[in-house]
């Protein structure tokens, strides 16, 4: 298990003062200074050599992302974007880091912006956080005004950092529709290439991190990116914040290594699962996007981006949602599927009909009222879907439908059987 | 996508109080002169907390403020689904999360409750007026499931019970208390923390320990960390006396026997220690601080508000007179490690 010595997020909880004096007390803002005087190349190698890995879902290496950014800039200014639009359903560790945490975003965000030659910054904040995003601003406002960040501050790297926020929409946090967002307009992906890093924000070169990603980079630069190395295993380094909910005994968000097995994550920190392992059915590990695992596949399952990929998942954000035996897994997913059906943002064809549609016949097969046919179309339809859209939305409403077929065909074909054996014969159900 | 349009019932006009216009007017320092166009959810936002919903007035007048044409303003308070294109109950509007990790563990129910106490269905204003409700998409406190948001708050760890004690607080006028409903810290599992318990994270050795290359500076005694280059020469009492009047003190606790300070949310073994030091060692003593003693302590400790955020001196009165807080109950059963000696 990890050592306490070796979290990041030590107040991950609120039990201690969130300020800029309770967070110098836990090492917060300790030799900023230096770690600037250091360099921008000394930085992005020391974030390579940790190997730490974006934590919004995409696990792209971060310290490679940050090298794409122009060396010297053409006169257009560059700027940082952090993504705070944390909404993939089963996540909560961004809010838990703006609330009790907020200084270590806050140095990371001048640091990153160092590194990459930003003087501006902007933190954009899903809307729902009201109090997360007050609690953010208070953060800054003691930073502005212990001339931590700010012009002419004692870092001597002149910074503003801002914080801006949206109004309730999932597609906001696809990196190019949060910058369309924070143009003021809808948020609808952009195509690629061109790239953030050319062309991004107000037309000028632009990094997207994830909250947690930029949170990090302090203890990192602090420690050295071998202790962040040292962590987990391989490819799969550092600590992770795991967000465990659903049908375990004491649901929790904790910080633990990578690659942790999933069972001592769970009797560890959750309290096991609800009525005992044996009454595990299904988890989905990482967020609403990835395809759940059955109870078989979890004896020896660990929690990083290598292992959940071998199992046909995914890491995603580390939102592990867990499921018991009471749990009707087709309907489970038929509410999912609405949620990509609301969350669409109606750009590209395929997701903005494809979503609607394995909405509803998933619904039906959680009733039983569809042909055993059709679960193959859904199939058929759900691969259309994946990879014809702008964005990553598509893939990701694909996937649970998916992984619920793979998985658990038996149940819908027993659903179907139920419900043709109950109704009094030959009812004829309208194709959609 | 969902389908939303503007109220077919539309006031004449809308503008911005003064307040809100002088705050809109700050908003645009944020962006570069030439995209005025980025403070638009921000301005429609504020409009919405002026008025409870976003009209078409409303729209016009942002448009109108941002330079933008209106139709683009349409197409982001119809895009944003927080915007309320109609109007909302007087007391509460009720989001309640119905997504995957919050049905499993009873949204449902809670979407009943609001059926049949609210009404049929959703934005539907209840009968006098005060409550609506919607279901609405991952609020993100997955691990605190079921719950709800009303207005900037969240209700978690819900259960029908406590669901229908917070409708009530709110049909009374009152604001409930937000956060978790049952006995637990934010998203730490119930019962108590199962890491973060190493007293040494907190006692400031962190900050100088993990800088080994500072290694050569000794640390200073306190270990804390480099403080504000500006008032770096300053002692901590010229500090306090600086920013306030010194409390009373006591050269030793009255009869001998020092109160548990640590009963106080905020004050830790540390803490503790430095108030012993500077003589205040009971409720009492910290009850009866008045603003300028509460300033000078600040002072001294280099708190920053944080006595009153933390409400030392609220808490210190009830404990004073011999009763209970939520955290001295948590103190007092075990289950804040910091508290511990």
């Amino acid at each position: 298990m990890l050592s306490d010595k070796d979290r990041i997020f030590t107040n991950l909880y609120g039990f201690h003062d969130w300020g800029l004096e309770g967070a110098r007390r836990r090492g917060s803002w300790s030799g900023t200074k230096e770690l600037i005087d250091k360099g921008r190349d000394w930085i992005v190698n020391e974030v390579k050599e940790s190997g730490l890995r974006g934590r919004g879902g995409a696990g792209f290496p971060t310290g490679l992302k940050w090298s794409f950014m122009p060396k010297q800039s053409d006169g257009r200014p560059h700027y940082l974007v952090v993504n705070a639009d944390e909404s993939e359903p089963g996540t909560c560790k961004d809010r838990e880091i703006m609330r009790h945490d907020p200084h270590h975003l806050v140095e990371g965000a001048l640091l990153a912006s160092f590194a990459m030659g930003a003087h501006t910054s902007y933190i954009y904040v899903r809307g729902e956080f009201i109090r997360e995003r007050e609690r953010l601003q208070a953060a800054i406002d003691e930073a502005y005004e212990a001339r931590l960040v700010g012009k002419d501050n004692v870092h001597g790297w002149d910074f503003d950092l801002y914080v801006h926020h949206g109004a309730g929409a999932y597609i906001c946090g696809e990196e190019s529709a949060m910058l369309e967002s924070l143009e003021g307009k809808k948020g609808q992906p952009r195509l690629k290439p061109p790239f953030p890093a050319s062309v991004g924000l107000f037309g000028c070169p632009t990094t997207v991190n994830n909250v947690e990603s930029i949170a990090v980079i302090p203890e990192i630069l602090r420690r050295g990116g071998s202790w962040f190395a040292g962590l987990g295993r391989p490819n799969n380094t550092g600590t992770k914040l795991f967000c465990v909910s659903g049908h375990v005994n004491r649901p929790c968000t904790v910080e633990e290594e990578m690659g942790i097995p999933f069972r001592e994550l769970i009797d560890k920190h959750c309290g096991g699962i609800r009525g005992g392992w044996d009454n595990l059915l299904a988890v989905i590990p990482g967020g609403s996007s990835v395809p759940c695992v059955p109870a078989t596949g979890c004896d020896e399952m660990t929690m990083d981006f290598d292992c959940l990929r071998g199992l046909q998942s995914g890491l995603g954000t580390a939102a592990v949602i867990v499921m018991d035996k009471s749990t009707d897994i087709i309907r489970a997913i038929a509410r999912l599927a609405y949620f990509y059906k609301h969350e669409s943002c109606g750009q590209c064809t395929p997701c903005r009909e494809g979503t609607g549609w394995m909405w509803r016949v998933v619904t039906r097969m959680a009733e039983g009222r569809a042909s055993k046919s059709e679960i193959d179309l859904l199939f058929e339809v759900s691969k259309q879907i994946e990879g014809h859209t702008i964005c990553a939305l598509g893939d990701a409403a694909a996937w649970p439908v998916q992984g619920l077929i793979r998985h658990f065909r038996p149940v819908i074909e027993e659903r179907i059987d139920d419900y043709s054996r109950n109704s009094s014969g030959g009812r004829l159900v309208a194709a959609e | 996508m969902s389908v939303r349009r503007l109220h077919d019932e539309q006031p004449e006009s809308f503008a911005f109080t003064a307040e809100n216009l002088a705050w809109a007017e700050q908003q645009l320092l944020k962006y570069p002169a030439d995209r005025r166009q980025s403070a638009v959810i921000p301005l429609l936002w504020r409009a919405q907390e002026q008025e409870g919903w976003v009209s078409r007035a409303a729209i016009e007048h942002v448009a109108e403020f941002l330079s933008m044409p209106p139709i683009r303003v349409l197409e982001v308070a119809t895009f944003y689904t927080m915007f309320q294109l109609r109007p909302v109950g007087a007391k509460a509007h009720v989001q309640v999360c119905g997504t995957t990790p919050c049905m499993l563990r009873g949204a449902e129910e809670i979407i009943k409750i609001c059926r049949k106490r609210i009404a049929e269905h959703a934005h539907e204003l209840s009968g006098n007026g005060d409550f609506s409700w919607e279901e609405v998409e991952c609020l993100g406190a997955c691990v605190n499931a079921p719950m709800v948001q009303v207005g900037k708050d969240t209700y978690e760890d819900l259960t029908p019970d406590s669901f229908r004690a917070v409708l009530d607080a709110f049909a009374a006028g009152k604001t409930p208390k937000p956060g978790p409903q049952i006995d637990r810290q934010f998203a730490c599992p119930e019962g108590g923390p199962t890491s973060l318990t190493d007293p040494a994270l907190y006692d400031g050795s962190m900050a100088a320990a993990v800088m080994s290359e500072k290694a050569a500076e000794p640390a200073p005694a306190e270990a804390k960390a480099p403080a504000p280059a500006e008032d770096a020469e300053l002692s901590p009492e010229e500090r306090a006396d600086a920013a306030g009047t010194k409390p009373d003190m006591l050269s030793e606790p009255a009869g001998g026997i020092a109160d548990d300070l640590k009963c106080i949310g905020g004050v830790g073994p540390k803490i503790e220690d430095i108030l012993n030091g500077l003589g205040i060692f009971h409720f009492g003593q910290i009850a009866a601080w008045t603003e300028e003693n509460k300033a000078w302590i600040d002072g001294y400790l280099k708190f920053k508000g944080r006595i009153d955020r933390e409400k030392w001196v609220d808490q210190a009165k009830v404990l004073a007179e011999g009763g209970d807080t939520d955290f001295s109950r948590r103190v007092d059963a075990g289950d804040v490690p910091s508290s511990q000696e």
